[in-house]
């Protein structure tokens, strides 16, 4: 069965795009074929920064024929429906249908429509120019005189060529006729820019690979690599040395070459008493070069890995040496910051974030640092640290934002700010709390244990939600641009991982009355900025102007919502770890959870008991009691939510009611002690001596009594149980 | 080239470099401009690059523009930071579909030979927010060192290129260090001569540097530059008002665009001067940047009603190039 052979050539392709398009083209040819009927055995897709290339095999050579009946209107219908059927079949005439009869409806024309199926090079041609002229690059761009024309072809960079054959293994392949713009398919393909610049004639897949081998190109990024990969390792090994990994560099370097060449450069050993992170933020960001381990000492070596698109004359010298140029000069800055960061104090560099805003409408970087230091100080004692050490490494915490080298690498804030911190002899825990207090950034990123980076990584994760709270800015749908979410993740993370006791509202209400004007106490400071410029005026220069919005009723509305959305990432948090989300469902229907640690523990409580037979039958009994409870409220249209009857029960009711209301009372007092005492499995043993009581009961008792005081006083008794369970968790919620 | 020639050889001389460079692109087509009498921060903004991009009308030019960056400015200290460099500017519009080529054989012209050069386009989107452009392309690596930028403009001045212009920026003195093979821009070879006759780029350049970012940093006059700032922008509106096409007039031309964008120029320098000095707070910036676009704009808007912005290739079609 014959194979489709697709290359798409065209100048560099940004290397962090090129793995998807290969799979979007794969899979739009794939379906745009599967959907017209074409079925294929297999499909392949590669890229490298020149071309796209496509290989289906097992295609037909042509559809399917179908032969379709149609049915018309009957013999005899008007003309205008005879006509309509005609049309809709494709005939010229009635003589061309066949007539059926049905014995309901009589006689009626049948049109036989037959179709033979379209060779597949037609259905390609159709198909592929489709498919360049729509595809879904995160960026195009239109190229050349054809650019004078609205509409005409984007690409990720200019189209230079196309190479599609289609063809059996056993045949020479055609040329499938595809036309786009101005761009006709051939069957020539071109090799290395510089190694093997001249044409190549491609026949299918199956020569092209090893020509374009033969032509310094190798098709494969993952093979690329693993070349790479392997000769980096052999490099170093060579020395001595360890590579250092770094997955993304490797993806992004076999994204830079067709044909890959690893080289090993060095820089002069004084750079050394740079940073290792430094180092290697240096040389991967700007370079896009590998760094090297010693083993000896457990640092860095001065050596780094290019990794060149060329099997230069020279061995390499030359480029080599313009790599070393180049790495030298960039650590000669790096080691520049690094020693005139360090002539300024952290504390000295605060009030440059006064003209660093953090968000228009929330302030400058400074304003914020002020209120995180507040609120660490306050949240010290929760996480177990010294408030002045919470409140210093708080206001240290963003200073390394205005060194120079957290300008030249945004990725080092934080760690440059430790080492900044230690080299000013800060103490330890305030030096780490710099560093830590972003983490964690994600669900599998590390949770700081020490007691000073926690208050100040809660303090920072707080104030961040409250302040785009108030300025009503929350991730709706998948938008989180400021990444809130994650923020409530890690504050959930690191009240749990830490165990720490905080309830999260009262919290928050201290962080609100931080955002307040210090000027105006019970006032709001939102600044709004000056972007609402009617359309031909110019905004002021001066920027922005103050808003006040009262701090009561801001933090009446935003409380309970931030708590909600706490709740929610509770709940996408506790499923991850595997609970039931029903049982989470059943303790935030109580009133008034917001310690994060009570919660957990209480639903653990509550799984565990419901797997015990006790659990079980209470949580049966507790059915039937609300059961029969919603059925006779609703019936009276009223609620039996008084306490039972005391007297009445020992006067006139069932030795069986007269022990469950002694037991309910006994078991519900205890269980509200055990909650006081945070011993929810206590709280849930208490109620589990309910059951034998309440089993006798429903066994025995006739709820609905002729008697009706009786019968009242009974739906009270089961009122009284439905509140007793809710001591732990609100059962009505629990499934299963 | 001969022997007397060596000093014109561009690996050793910074002149001879330029003119290699323009005697390639001359050989390409392109009219060789002299550099723009304005004070500006890149190449791009010479009204060759800026305005020429804009309409129907092909165009090849390529020149060398001194660029100010008031805030690069290091006292003359720093061996590779300047207040006031070089760029070779080339503009190819419609590109022609070999202009990579064009661009590694230029390379090649002088004197990287790559058969031992690692040569790399990698990606590099540009965009220009005081000048409403944007556009696609790479930086392009020689031996992992950035050499030149490449893009393909597909927005200037808010409007669609069509045709598409490709435009190449050299820099100049680093790549003449690294032809020169010398670590400090003040060492380059200005003129390619030896001994007494050698002049070398700190020789021209340096007392210039030091004086200018004492300027930039410390003395330019902040009053006078708002003053000025605002002067331009006035100016630039009431050029644009006045060479607007009379309404009722047969001359659907716009009569005064380059004057106006003059001013835009000047009021983007300024900005870059303020900012240098640090009289511009963060929020601030942004409004200043959106008040420079809005200028460039405008300028572009009259450039298309202008005979250069292809007005007199098809006089009906005046009106439908208006935005």
């Amino acid at each position: 069965m014959p194979d489709l052979f697709l290359e798409l050539f065209s100048e560099e392709i940004p290397a962090r795009m090129q793995r998807r398009a290969a799979e979007d083209l794969k899979k739009l040819v794939t379906d745009a074929l599967v959907e017209r009927g074409f079925l294929y055995e297999g499909a392949k897709a590669f890229a490298t920064p020149r071309r796209l290339t496509l290989n289906v095999v097992g295609l037909p050579v042509k559809g399917q024929d179908v032969r379709e009946e149609r049915k018309g209107p009957r013999v005899g219908a008007p003309d205008a429906a005879v006509q309509g059927f005609l049309k809709s079949a494709g005939l010229t005439s009635l003589d061309q249908a066949k007539i059926e009869k049905d014995p309901k409806k009589g006689e009626f024309y049948v049109a036989l429509i037959e179709r033979p199926g379209r060779p597949t090079e037609e259905v390609l041609a159709e198909i592929i120019p489709q498919i360049v002229k729509t595809f879904p690059w995160p960026k195009s761009m239109r190229w050349g005189a054809a650019s004078r024309e609205p509409g005409s072809l984007r690409w990720v960079r200019p189209l230079q060529s196309i190479v599609c054959t289609f063809g059996p293994e056993t045949e020479e392949p055609v040329v499938v006729p595809v036309q786009i713009d101005g761009l006709a398919a051939g069957d020539v393909t071109y090799g290395h820019r510089f190694m093997a610049p001249g044409a190549i004639k491609v026949r299918r897949f199956d020569d092209y690979a090893p020509a374009l081998e033969r032509a310094k190109v190798v098709l494969d990024a993952d093979r690329r690599k693993d070349i790479i990969l392997h000769d980096a390792r052999d490099l170093a090994f060579a020395q001595g040395l360890e590579l250092v990994e770094d997955e993304g560099l490797l993806e992004e370097v076999a994204g830079l070459v067709e044909w890959p060449v690893v080289l090993m450069g060095s820089f002069e050993e004084a750079f050394l008493a740079i940073p290792p992170e430094v180092i290697r933020a240096t040389i991967r960001a700007n370079q896009k070069c590998f760094v090297l381990r010693d083993p000896k000492t457990g640092g860095l070596a001065n050596k780094f890995l290019l990794t060149s698109n060329l099997v230069a004359k020279d061995g390499g010298k030359t480029i080599v040496g313009g790599n070393e140029r180049v790495v030298r000069a960039r650590l000669s800055d790096a080691k520049f910051f690094w020693e005139t960061d360090q002539k300024v104090r952290l504390e000295e560099r605060l009030e440059k974030l006064k003209t660093i805003v953090f968000h228009e409408q929330i302030g400058t970087q400074y304003q914020r640092v002020e209120r995180i230091a507040a609120l660490a100080r306050e949240l010290a004692p929760i996480a177990g640290a010294e408030p002045a050490q919470a409140e210093r490494a708080a206001r240290l915490a963003k200073a390394d934002l205005v060194t120079e080298m957290v300008g030249e690498f945004p990725e080092l804030q934080g760690l440059m700010g430790r080492y900044y911190a230690s080299i000013q002899k800060e103490p330890a825990s305030v030096s780490a709390a710099i560093e830590d207090h972003y983490k964690p950034l994600g669900p599998s990123d590390r949770v700081p244990t020490d007691p000073v980076s926690v208050a100040v990584a809660l303090a920072d994760k707080i104030d961040t939600l409250v302040a785009f709270w108030v300025i009503d800015e929350k991730p709706t749908g998948s938008k989180d641009p400021y990444a809130l979410r994650r923020a409530a993740l890690g504050v959930i993370r690191l009240v749990l991982e830490n165990n720490l006791r905080m309830t999260l509202g009262e919290n928050f209400s201290l962080a609100i009355s931080n955002l307040q004007d210090p000027q105006n106490p019970g006032e709001f400071v939102v600044h709004r900025s000056g972007s609402q410029t009617p359309p031909g005026q110019y905004p002021a220069v001066s920027g922005s102007h103050k808003s006040l919005r009262a701090a009561g009723d801001v933090a009446a509305s935003v409380v309970p919502d931030l708590l909600s959305f706490f709740a929610d990432r509770l709940k996408v948090y506790l499923r991850d770890q595997g609970a039931r989300h029903d049982l989470i469902d059943a303790v935030f229907a109580l009133e008034g959870q917001d310690d994060l640690l009570m919660i957990v523990r209480r639903v653990e409580a509550l799984g565990r008991f419901l797997d015990t037979e006790d659990g079980k039958n209470l949580l049966a009994g507790f059915r039937r009691a609300a059961n029969i409870l919603r059925i006779e409220e609703k019936k009276d249209g009223r609620a039996y939510d008084a306490a039972p009857n005391r007297s009445l029960i020992q006067e006139r009711g069932q030795p069986e009611e007269q022990v469950l209301l002694q037991v309910l009372e006994d078991a519900s007092s205890q269980a509200r002690d055990y909650v006081k005492r945070e011993d929810f499995e206590g709280a849930m043993r208490a109620l589990a001596a309910l059951r034998p009581a309440v089993d006798t009961f429903f066994d025995k008792v006739t709820v609905n009594a002729e008697d009706s005081e009786l019968r009242e006083n009974r739906l009270r008794l089961l009122n009284a149980l439905r509140d007793a369970t809710r001591t732990v968790a609100d059962f009505s919620r629990i499934e299963g | 080239m001969t022997s007397d020639e060596a000093h014109m050889n561009p690996a050793r001389s910074f002149q001879g470099l330029i003119l290699t460079l323009q005697s390639y692109w001359a050989r390409q087509g392109c009219v060789i401009l002299q550099p723009y009498d304005m004070e500006m921060g890149a190449g791009t903004f010479h009204p060759a690059t800026t305005l020429r991009a804009l309409g129907p009308r092909s165009w090849r030019a390529a020149y060398v523009q001194p660029s100010r960056r008031p805030k690069d400015g290091r006292y003359g200290e720093n061996p590779n930071r300047l207040q006031h460099y070089y760029q070779f500017q080339v503009i190819l519009k419609p590109n022609p579909p070999n202009i990579q080529d064009l661009y590694v054989k230029s390379l090649e012209a002088i004197g990287i030979d790559t058969s031992v050069h690692d040569i790399r386009f990698v990606e590099d989107d540009w965009e220009s927010p005081t000048l409403g452009a944007w556009g696609l392309g790479w930086e392009c690596w020689c031996d992992g060192m950035e050499v030149s930028q490449f893009t393909y403009f597909q927005q200037v001045a808010g409007f669609e290129v069509a045709p598409v212009a490709g435009e190449l920026t050299y820099g100049l003195e680093r790549l003449a260090m690294y032809l020169q093979g010398v670590e400090s821009i003040y060492d380059l070879n200005f003129n390619g001569l030896e001994g007494d006759r050698k002049v070398t780029y700190g020789e021209i350049f340096k007392q210039a540097e030091q004086e200018y970012s004492r300027h930039n940093f410390e003395y330019a006059d902040t009053e006078m530059l708002f003053r000025h700032f605002r002067d331009a922008e006035a100016a630039c509106r009431k050029y644009l008002a006045e060479g607007e096409p009379k309404a009722g007039a047969n001359d659907r031309r716009h009569l005064m665009a380059q004057p106006a964008y003059d001013q835009a120029i000047k009021a983007s320098h300024i900005f870059n001067l303020l900012d240098a000095r640090g009289v511009i707070s963060v929020t601030e910036r942004q409004s200043y940047i959106l008040r420079v676009r809005e200028l460039a704009k405008a300028c572009g808007a009259a450039w298309l009603k202008t005979e250069g912005g292809g007005v007199a290739l098809d006089p009906s079609n005046a009106a439908a190039l208006q935005p």
